[in-house]
């Protein structure tokens, strides 16, 4: 299946966070249920728009990320469908033991948007650059993980996590990056996208950084033919289809901006440790934090874009 | 059917002492068939579970525990269950007899309050009458603000009761809960703090203190009331007080002695979180006799 844009390497440019602030607009529209907090960041997250169009389904809870996961959990078992906006950092950084108890084990039908993750949120600092935010959430019975890879893909997942009943958090960005997911492509929860098919490697990513990878995978051609796998949802993650493109590749590279203990390769080496041993390189944040300065340059340092991603799968035998 | 036309439940049971004085024998019975939970403070709010859900505060039904017109009542202070446990167990919502299976595998009379949306994998069936998974301290009071925001949106006349306790005051989500509730005019929000002056390690005025408590509540925008926990009367009139004012969330403080009925166990903090013994157990149900 072909999922991404005819140009894919002469891409328009939006953060994953329009197209989830786009979605959250129309779906609005179509259910009255929803309804949407934020901590003191709507317009980081987007939400602008919504609290202008449904103002009474608009709840502002200020600086407390903490009340804002009970005060979901009240409004989801009154039958809404809340959507929690802040940071990462801090929902689910600051709060997650609400987000435990409250929204997991509780099994309340509470959306978690973790914006600005990673270190691609750039000259905010280390503070601010969730690289934990999916170990954490990934370790909660109940809760499913989504990580869009772009503005479009970030629409649909926003629409999917409304459908699905239950707790759901989903990792957005802040930076402009490549729209490259074409809007008629299929979406699923839990279903991943082969982007592109090779025999020698699988590449696994999630986020913005599958454009990366594809970047990588392209600059390799007539070297080494890689496989791109979309894993926009570490949890629950597609086992059968990384199972199917390890068998025949033989080897995984993982790609995620987060630590690399705890994420998207930790997900798929636990999966192979088990399932399917193989060779395998994570490639992510080298369990230290980040630092300021702008998201291309940081993404170079930190060895996580194109020609950081060519050269570990080159040395990767 | 509310409890405002519920009948005794037996002859020997027709006034609030009396029924007060059953929370607190089953509530013994229960804790020491555990040999585990929380003693003082459910002792302590026996009269308070008794006038809530004896004494026509609250619309409730427990043959039909999801109906929808049903006030909502959030144990923010989980801990608090074997009184919570005991008081829904004599109202109907599940036999008396299954209290001494609380804290035993298999169990729904889980060690702290549970409520769960269904799901395929659960390890026990779920406790008619439980609203909220509580325990860790504070999660209730901003899931009942959750509550009161939705039932305000959807223009519901049911109303949110929360319990909590003073040593709850001292988690932060408390405070952020109380300013939520302040800034969306909850006025269908009553939150009753169990004043007991202790918590598991000590007196609160020693590992921190909360006083002027009544002011920082009220400087936080709640409609505040310090009441006798003991007196039916102040906590009815309380209650309804509180109604008064349709636009701003209520606190009542319930002045209360831990382990109130039980010579032994009043007010001694080490009483918080440890069940009696069978001996000890004994003793108390012969006092609570008297």
């Amino acid at each position: 299946m072909n999922y991404l844009v005819e140009n894919v390497f002469e891409p328009q440019m939006k953060g994953t966070r329009e197209g989830f602030g786009e979605a959250m607009v129309e779906l609005g529209r179509r259910n009255k249920s929803v309804v949407a907090l934020s901590g003191d960041l709507r317009e980081s997250l987007r939400m602008v728009e919504f609290g202008k169009a449904y103002p009474e389904r608009f709840i502002e809870v200020g600086v407390a990320e903490q009340n804002m996961a009970g005060v979901g959990a009240g409004l989801a078992l009154c039958g809404k469908i809340p959507f929690l906006c802040s940071f990462a950092v801090f929902s689910p950084g600051r709060n997650w033991d609400q987000i435990r108890v409250s929204v997991a084990y509780t099994n309340a039908n509470v959306k978690i948007i973790g914006g600005h993750a990673g270190i691609s949120v750039g000259q905010d600092g280390a503070t601010h650059q969730a690289l934990e935010d999916i170990a954490l959430m990934r370790a909660l019975p109940n809760m499913i993980v989504v990580a869009p890879c772009d503005a479009e893909q970030a629409k649909k997942a926003t629409m999917a996590m409304a459908d699905h009943v239950g707790p759901v958090y989903m990792r957005l960005t802040r930076p402009k990056t490549a729209i490259f997911t074409s809007p008629s492509a299929h979406f699923e929860i839990g279903k991943a996208q082969i982007l592109r098919e090779g025999k020698e490697v699988t590449l696994v990513a999630c986020g913005p950084l599958v454009y990366q990878a594809l970047l990588a995978a392209d600059g390799l051609q007539g070297v080494i033919d890689v496989e791109v796998i979309n894993m926009h949802t570490i949890k629950p993650l597609d086992v059968e289809t990384l199972l199917k493109s390890v068998k025949k590749t033989g080897k995984v590279v993982t790609l995620e901006d987060h630590q690399i203990n705890g994420g998207l390769g930790s997900a798929v080496a636990e999966v192979l440790g088990e399932r399917l041993p193989t060779k395998i390189k994570r490639m992510g944040m080298m369990d230290r934090f980040g630092e300021s300065g702008d998201s291309t340059a940081l993404l170079a340092k930190y060895g996580l874009d194109k020609k950081g991603i060519i050269k570990t799968i080159k040395e990767f035998k | 059917m509310t409890c405002r036309e519920r009948r005794p439940l037996s002859n020997n049971m027709n006034s609030l002492p009396d029924i007060a004085r059953e929370i607190r024998k089953n509530t013994i019975r229960m804790l020491v068939a555990a040999q585990s939970g929380h003693t003082a403070g459910p002792l302590g709010t026996a009269d308070f579970f008794a006038q809530l859900y004896f004494g026509g505060l609250i619309n409730f039904d427990p043959k039909k525990p999801q109906w929808e017109e049903r006030d909502r009542v959030i144990l923010s202070c989980g801990h608090y269950c074997p009184v919570f446990y005991t008081t829904l167990a004599m109202a109907g919502y599940f036999p008396v007899e299954e209290l001494i299976t609380f804290r035993k595998l298999g169990s729904p009379l889980q060690g702290h309050v549970v409520h769960q949306v269904p799901f395929s994998g659960t390890p026990h069936r779920q406790l008619p009458g439980v609203e909220n998974t509580g325990g860790p301290l504070g999660q209730g009071m901003s899931l009942s603000v959750g509550m009161a925001i939705a039932a305000r949106m959807d223009k519901r006349k049911w109303k949110v009761v929360c319990i909590s306790s003073d040593g709850e005051q001292e988690e932060g989500q408390t405070w952020e809960a109380y300013m939520a509730a302040a800034k969306y005019h909850l006025g269908n929000l009553t939150f009753f703090i169990d004043r007991n002056e202790i918590q598991i390690s000590g007196n609160i005025a020693e590992i921190m203190p909360l006083e002027p408590f009544r002011l920082k509540l009220e400087a936080f925008g709640l409609k505040v009331k310090e009441i006798d926990g003991h007196n039916f009367e102040e906590i009815k009139k309380a209650y309804e007080w509180g109604q008064l004012f349709p636009d701003q969330p209520k606190a009542i403080i319930m002045r209360t002695t831990p382990g109130k009925g039980v010579s032994f166990m009043e007010n001694k903090y080490e009483w918080h979180g440890k069940a009696p013994t069978e001996e000890e157990g004994k003793r108390a149900l012969m006092e609570l006799e008297k």
